[in-house]
């Protein structure tokens, strides 16, 4: 079978088309969990996560996120309703081989101190009965995946930064190929660098392996970034509201979730909407050998300032028109942030634009040559059409 | 002198020092290993059925309060003066340290690796020996440390029953002979032994720990 697995029942397709052909594999029905003490952690709730993608349930403190992922594979075990997959109600299959078919990551990692870094992800293959070889084999394929190198086969959870030890709880999760990894706030105890490498390495991995992912975070910004779907709870176990991020942003559910998404959800919403449409123009951008008379042609007239590149076309700063027209050379000012188009949102756009002291954004493509600059009205044009353009999704 | 030196031990015992060492070691590690080997079920019973655990406690402590010499005088009826009449308290002794040595070390596991170990569908006994035991090395470790080092100096006194004393018997010639060299001998050579086993322990842990060092809690 190789490295990679096709999931049982699919046809052998790329990664995007398996992603495409959603079919629902994990059905929660109704589910209640009433802890022995009277708690009501999960309250009905009814979420189908769909197959092949992320699924993330966010929410405050307490609100039942643990437990509704500890009921997909067991560890807690449902007061009413049931869960499904693939069709199947997960208490009819044999607990420990529900559990060894999903992969689990948790916030500290979780490691077993006592063994090395890819003992530690080889475990799951080894309860599985695959020789030593092939599992060891199997953990250095894995290291190579999360971003590990392989120097730290040896070494101890001890011997491990957080990240790193995150990275190896994802791996340990992935060994055996699991069509379901459930993962619990696998991202929060470490710092806003490392999460976002983490987050990243994450969406990648999800895009080569198409698992079925049900994430938790109380992170709602980790939950927009990395969600296809979101499931909000709220206090008491209650789901609040479930749809993909965009929706979530345009369209709260109610004034709990709408709080929940914080005051800036019209800017983060901005995120979904690309920059290829942006009306960009490369006129007032001139390099630093530039003539007088090269200067002048280029400035318009709203804009007082041109772009000044190096040779390779790079973003320098910008300069006043007037005086570089003139021969006097003031000293540049900084640009603050290009985004790159295509790639980077029009969020990042905007916010290229409000970081220039012109308030005109610096676009550059790939290889970080200035393509453009766009004026906030243009940005706001560019919002206003995905909007139009938005109610249609 | 008639005292002799350091390693020359009276005629009447019947032994050379080094005979003594050897028959300290036995009497001291013997009843360490049976120890272990016993403790180790009920531990493991005490780990599956919390329970069970408060009431072995006791039952291994009021048998620790039973003072030496009382148990050894109360076994000479079954085994006479023989090796056994020492090893079976000193047996029993050692429950009391390395029982919650090991259920205590296996509680410590950390949650978040109990719950990585039973998500990843480690049945019950496999999570007992193959995480928890392991991860409770180090804190049966300083059990055995205390064990046998406890051990060491109750071996001696055997001597009340009849030379069953190993070194200690020459605390009994050193009063019989009046011979407080004797005594000298036997505090240093059983304090040396209790040092030494004490290193070996500790060198032992640390070969067999390579994931601990260092790591302080965990
Ligand atoms: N074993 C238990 N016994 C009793 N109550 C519990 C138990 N586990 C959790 N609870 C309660 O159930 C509720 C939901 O807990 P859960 O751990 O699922 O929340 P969570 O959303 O994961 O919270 P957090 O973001 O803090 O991790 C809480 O009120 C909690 O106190
Ligand atoms: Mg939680």
């Amino acid at each position: 079978m190789g490295g990679r697995c096709h999931k049982p029942g699919h046809l052998v397709v790329g990664p995007a088309e398996a992603r495409r052909a959603l079919h629902t594999v994990i059905v929660i029905d109704a589910v209640t969990k009433r802890y022995p003490d009277g708690t009501t952690a999960v309250d009905r709730l009814t979420l189908e996560i769909p197959d092949g993608s992320i699924t993330v349930l966010v929410g405050p403190s307490g609100c039942g996120k643990t437990t509704t992922l500890r009921m997909i594979n067991r560890m807690v075990e449902p007061t009413e309703g049931r869960i499904l997959l693939n069709g199947q109600d997960v208490r009819e299959a044999p607990v420990n081989a529900l559990r060894r078919s999903m992969g689990y990551v948790i916030q500290h990692a979780g490691l077993f101190p006592h063994r090395t870094v890819m003992d530690n992800i080889a475990t799951v293959p080894r309860l599985l009965g695959w020789d030593k070889h092939r599992a060891r084999e199997r953990a250095r394929e894995l290291m190579e995946r999360v971003g590990l190198d392989a120097s730290f086969a040896k070494r101890y959870p001890y011997q491990l930064s957080g990240g790193q030890q995150q990275r190896v709880g994802v791996a340990r999760a992935l060994a055996a190929d699991p069509p379901v990894l459930l993962m619990d706030e696998p991202f929060s105890a470490v710092d806003p660098i490392v999460r976002k490498g983490l987050q990243d390495e994450l969406l990648r991995i999800q895009a080569d392996l198409g698992k079925t992912v049900v994430f938790v975070t109380h992170d709602i910004d980790e939950a927009i970034k990395l969600g296809d779907m979101v499931a909000v709870l709220r206090e008491g176990g209650r789901l609040a509201q479930y749809a993909p991020p965009a929706r979530l942003l345009s369209a709260p559910a109610d004034e709990f979730v709408e709080d929940f998404l914080g005051v800036d959800r019209g800017i983060r919403h901005l995120s979904f909407f690309g920059t290829e449409e942006l009306e960009l123009t490369a006129e007032p951008i001139v390099t630093e050998d530039a003539t007088a008379e090269q200067v002048r042609a280029a400035t318009l007239a709203e804009l007082p300032y041109v772009l000044v590149t190096d040779a390779e076309g790079r973003p320098r700063g910008w300069s006043d028109a007037l005086d570089r027209a003139t021969g006097t050379e003031g000293e540049l000012l900084p640009y603050g942030r290009a985004f790159t188009v295509g790639r980077d949102s029009l969020r990042a756009a905007l916010d290229s634009a409000v970081l220039s002291p012109t308030g005109w954004a610096v676009a550059v493509d790939e290889q970080g040559r200035a393509v453009g600059v766009a004026a906030q009205e243009a940005i706001a044009a560019a919002i206003r059409s995905a909007h139009t353009a938005g109610v249609l999704r | 002198m008639s005292g002799g030196g350091f390693f020359e031990v009276p005629s009447d015992l019947q032994n050379t020092w080094w005979g003594l060492v050897g028959w300290q070691l036995q009497l001291t590690l013997v009843p360490v290993l049976c120890g272990l080997v016993i403790a180790l079920p009920i531990a493991l019973l005490c780990r599956r059925f919390g329970w069970i655990y408060p009431p072995v406690l006791g039952v291994a402590t009021v048998f620790y309060a039973i003072p030496s010499l009382a148990f050894f005088v109360f076994l000479i009826d079954w085994f006479s003066e023989s090796d056994l009449t020492v090893e079976i308290p000193l047996t029993v002794y050692t429950l009391v340290v390395l029982v919650p040595a090991i259920v205590d070390g296996m509680r410590s596991v950390s949650a978040d690796t109990r719950a990585a170990a039973e998500a990843m569908g480690f049945g019950t006994l496999r999570r007992y020996f193959q995480v928890e035991l392991p991860i409770a090395v180090p804190a049966v470790f300083a059990g055995l440390r205390v064990a046998t080092v406890s051990s060491v100096s109750l071996v001696s006194v055997g001597m009340l029953i009849g030379n069953e004393g190993a070194l200690g018997n020459l605390l009994s010639d050193a009063l019989n002979y009046h011979r407080p060299q004797l005594a000298w001998d036997a505090v240093i050579s059983i304090a040396v032994i209790g040092v030494l086993l004490d290193a070996l322990l500790v060198l032992a842990r640390r070969l067999l720990t390579p994931w601990a060092r260092k790591a302080t809690a965990k």
